[in-house]
């Protein structure tokens, strides 16, 4: 049984704030195969960024505080490495694009020392770092991402380049790094819908090309059903559901699962379903048990007590809801 | 229904306070910055009850105590004639205080009303004259100004305020201006513009609420500014003027007396060190506390 | 018969920059009839947006007219009857600055009311409470502070905010963009009750086209500062002409198999979305069609009408008028 490249064990995280303690994460479990290509959907307050944060160790400290759980990757515990260390393997394990190109780039320097500073911590630094190696691995990646003319677009600024080019520059300078693990924070949020197509469609192509294993997280369902292979759903700091996406869209479910497919607008125009009712539970006083219960349509009493643990149903297909305890 | 919403109004603002204070009481150095300015706020207001020789503060001879280094009876010793130094250290900060807060007062509205108009008015002959004459303003040498000032009416404190404001109010102005510009553009604002709101409650209610944080922070760190600038003029001989208590006359007085007396010129020094520095302290505490929190 | 509430004929907005002139709008006409939703679809750069700031006031047209119930409103809100103020309002795209965060919900809710003099009781809480009921919004949330509500609630005090001079039509520029998809199904159900109560006629922006196939009665599609196609919402999303509106539907992600069906055959879009400073000449779209003829680099196609309600602005389907009016000029 080969080990997941990334595992996240039963992460407890909380932030320390006026009025008392958020416990926004309560118990994340969340596995990526090598070569898989899985989505985190969840919506806003869900702690999706959270969990990516506390994995890539960005997570600001105090206030933010990991109470309990392990994050595993290449089988090493992340949490308990220390930070020198993990910063190497941030620069060449696992590596991040995140929402709003334009905030990620630099707007003083040009893309291509950008990139080229990438470049020099990156996998293989080892090598004699002779400017024009550098450059020219800075020119191929830009070449990777399809974009037009890539020795201009080295002496170009961030701003002289649209919004979806810029997030193609973010994507080259995730991959040049050569890693293993990409996670992907809603990078295509800020695009047009045309120019989205293209950025994930380039972003498809590499990952397989590269068998890399991506984390794309979003809070689109329509986006997970065509990009990826596998779908942890999350809510209120724990995953509720987990499948292979098709058999989640096929199949949802857990009862938010279903809400949140009912409450997307359809192209066959059957008019706005209602949503899920009521809001994400605040993170001072969190619901007992299941921290969806106060929402729930199908709520049992021992819902209100205890919190679900992941139950299988069936291919690969887990739900963290009693309605399916067999 | 008009009760409980008073309730919800006083427990809402309750609320915001105490949640100002968190913020405020994060950071040791701006509850230290706060206490100082509060300690010396009281000296100078209760300094006719506080200070163990009140009467020392004005004129007033005593050759017999003279010169006297610090001890129990003169906890900061004496000066040349006799008077206690750490009451005229109380007295001391009324001016330094006063000065600090009249400027600001002749300083800040009309430079925060001229910054407005301007920034809201961007691009118009409104702005370029308002900034142009800022600018005038802004090129003045500061301390050369406010010495010819006081060379040209008599120098005392009163002609020392109206020097340093003429100086002053033109950064409230830049400092607001660029505000408001930016701010202008806001939806909320555009939002109460489309709903016919009036040009005076866009200035004063929509845009200026959004401004006060640092106007307020640079405010705070203003009144060290002030109090050292008046401390400089009193000690060149244009501000407060002997036999009255000015942080800086004592120091000027008792130059000529170092190294020997050094408390002559070195309590009041430390005192005005006390002053700024608590200013600038409780200023970046202001700065925290103002800055919108997201959750 | 349903009046025609708003008329627009060749609008325009150019804004001068050091760059060269951008040519937010560039000669549109579209109407809108009282109680429909209008919705405008388009991406970057297309001028929707400029459209809604246009229609309120915050910007003056360069060129054209626009007509509400009957007036000229060509111009911008410093010198508009204070009654069209009342009659006219927006929701703004993003939630989070479209409420002024040093402002109290009974603050920013009272505000119109004062402007217009709306009666309420001397404190003004019983109006402020309606609106808040009417939004289905908590009554504490009266003293609250923008930061202190979520991004769903801050539009609801928008929409509660827009709603309170009883206007009769509302420009709804993305007001669910930013926000999550359940949150999104409340507020638009929402603003649909509300259509049907108070009659209110709507137009609304959004780049979401599964979005705008359940709420526009008649949808147009802009590209760079002009209408590409408009139709009735059914006709637009079983057979679009244009082929920009192709590329559009066929890009966008869908939840569920039977949708997918339903999207025209994949086009792969192509290049990137030229800046309205640079216009491209003849159509704006040949650069990025899959369709481009000689004819589309040189001269810019008038709209033509396709079908009921139906027109389309394409040199594809020129050809049936060109060669009528040829035919015509040979007699």
């Amino acid at each position: 049984m080969i080990a997941p490249l990334l595992e996240i064990k039963n992460l407890h995280v909380g932030f320390d704030i006026y009025g008392g303690h958020l416990k926004v994460l309560d118990g994340v479990t969340f596995a990526v195969e090598k070569g898989a290509k899985v989505g985190l959907v969840g919506e806003t307050g869900c702690g999706k960024t959270t969990a990516m944060k506390s994995v890539v160790r960005i997570l600001p400290i105090p206030p933010g505080k990991l109470t309990e759980g392990e994050i595993f990757f290449k089988e090493r515990d992340l949490l308990r490495v220390n930070l020198k260390k993990v910063r190497g393997v941030k620069g060449k394990g696992i590596s991040m694009i995140f929402q709003d190109p334009t905030a990620a780039l630099n707007p003083v320097f040009t893309i291509g020392r950008q990139l080229m500073d990438v470049v020099k911590y990156s996998k293989g630094a080892g090598e004699t770092q002779v400017k024009d190696t550098i450059r020219n691995r800075a020119i191929n990646a830009l070449k990777d991402v399809a974009m037009p003319d890539p020795e201009r677009i080295m002496e170009n600024y961030p701003i002289q380049l649209s919004g979806g080019m810029r997030q193609r520059v973010c994507i080259a300078m995730a991959l040049v790094t050569g890693s293993e693990l990409l996670i992907a924070d809603e990078p295509t949020t800020s695009l047009d819908v045309t120019i989205q197509d293209q950025v994930l469609r380039l972003l498809g192509n590499l990952v397989e090309e590269k068998r890399n294993s991506t984390i794309l997280i979003t809070h689109s369902l329509g986006i997970v059903r065509e990009w990826t292979d596998r779908v942890y759903v999350m809510y209120a700091g724990s995953m509720v559901e987990a499948a292979p996406t098709k058999g989640l869209f096929s199949n949802p479910l857990h009862p938010y699962t279903q809400g949140l497919l009912k409450a997307v607008p359809k192209l066959s125009g059957e008019g706005m379903a209602e949503g899920v009712p009521g809001r994400i539970p605040n993170y001072l006083n969190p619901p007992s048990g299941c921290r969806f219960h106060p929402r729930c349509p199908y709520v049992m009493s021992i819902c209100r007590q205890e919190r679900p643990p992941f139950f299988n149903a069936g291919s690969d297909h887990q739900v963290a809801c009693f309605l399916y305890k067999e | 229904m008009e009760g409980s919403a008073h309730a919800m109004f006083w427990s809402r603002k309750l609320e915001a306070f105490g949640r100002g204070w968190y913020k405020f009481s994060r950071n040791p150095l701006s509850i230290i910055g706060l206490v100082a300015v509060l300690l010396v706020s009281f000296l100078a207001t209760f300094a006719p009850f506080v200070a163990p020789y009140p009467k020392h503060a004005g004129v007033f001879v005593n050759f017999a105590e003279a010169s006297q280094p610090p001890s129990l009876k003169h906890l900061f010793g004496t000066d040349v004639v006799g008077r206690d130094i750490l009451s005229r250290i109380f007295f001391g900060f009324r001016f330094s205080l006063m000065l600090g807060v009249v400027v600001l007062t002749l300083v800040v509205p009309p430079g925060v009303i001229l910054g407005l108009t301007a920034g809201y008015f961007k691009g118009t002959w409104i702005d370029t004259v308002i900034m142009r004459i800022t600018d005038i303003f802004v090129a003045l040498p500061a301390l050369i100004l406010a010495l010819a000032i006081c060379s040209v009416l008599s120098p005392n404190i009163f002609h020392a305020m109206i020097a340093v404001s003429l100086m002053w109010w033109p950064w409230y102005t830049r400092l607001v201006y660029g505000l408001s510009s930016s701010l202008r553009n806001e939806f909320f604002v555009q939002a109460a513009e489309v709903t016919g709101a009036s040009r005076l409650h866009i200035l004063f209610k929509e845009i200026l609420p959004n401004c006060l944080s640092p106007i307020f922070t640079k405010m705070s760190l203003d009144m060290g500014w002030v109090i050292l600038i008046g401390a400089s003029l009193s000690f060149v001989g244009l501000g407060v003027q002997p036999p009255k208590p000015g942080l800086g006359t004592m120091i000027a007085d008792g130059r000529i007396y170092m190294p020997d007396q050094w408390w002559l010129t070195v309590f009041p020094a430390v005192a005005i060190m006390l002053v700024v520095l608590g200013f600038n302290l409780l200023g970046d505490g202001l700065r925290d506390l103002f800055a919108v929190e997201e959750v | 018969m349903v009046e025609t509430i708003l008329t627009v004929n060749d609008l325009k907005k150019h804004f001068p920059t050091s760059r060269g002139t951008v040519k937010a709008i560039d000669g549109i006409t579209f109407s809108i009839k009282e109680g429909e939703t209008l919705g405008l679809v388009g991406e970057s750069g297309s001028g929707k947006s400029t459209v809604a700031y246009t229609l309120v006031g915050i910007y003056q047209p360069t060129a054209g007219e626009i007509v509400f119930k009957g007036q000229d409103i060509s111009k911008d809100f410093s010198k508009r009857l204070k009654s069209l103020k009342k009659d006219i309002q927006i929701v703004f795209q993003d939630p989070g600055s479209s409420l002024n965060p040093r402002r109290s919900i009974k603050q920013i809710l009272e505000l119109p009311l004062k402007i217009h003099h709306i009666p309420g009781n001397r404190e003004g809480v019983e109006q402020v409470a309606k609106l808040l009921e009417m939004v289905e919004l908590p009554f504490d949330y009266l003293y609250k502070y923008p930061q202190a509500i979520g991004g769903g609630e801050k539009q609801m005090v928008a929409v509660a905010r827009a709603l309170a001079t009883n206007p009769s039509f509302v420009v709804l520029d993305e007001p669910t963009s930013a926000l999550d998809v359940s949150v999104q199904a409340k507020i638009i159900n929402l603003l649909m009750r509300l259509q049907q109560r108070l009659n209110l006629t709507y137009l609304f922006i959004t780049h979401d086209l599964s979005l705008m196939r359940n709420v526009a009665t008649r949808v147009a599609i802009m590209y760079l500062g002009k209408i590409c196609e408009v139709a009735r919402a059914a006709e637009f999303f079983q057979n679009p002409m244009h082929p920009y509106t192709q590329m559009l539907l066929s890009s966008i992600p869908v939840v569920s198999d039977e949708e997918e069906i339903l999207k025209p055959k994949k086009i792969l879009s192509r290049g990137e979305i030229p800046s309205p400073v640079n216009v491209p000449p003849g159509c704006s779209f040949h650069m990025r069609c899959p369709e481009g003829m000689e004819l589309c680099s040189q001269v810019d196609p008038g709209t033509v009408e396709v079908g009921e309600e139906h027109t389309v602005r394409c040199h594809l389907f020129q050809g049936a008028e060109i060669a009528a009016s040829a035919s015509q000029g040979e007699e």
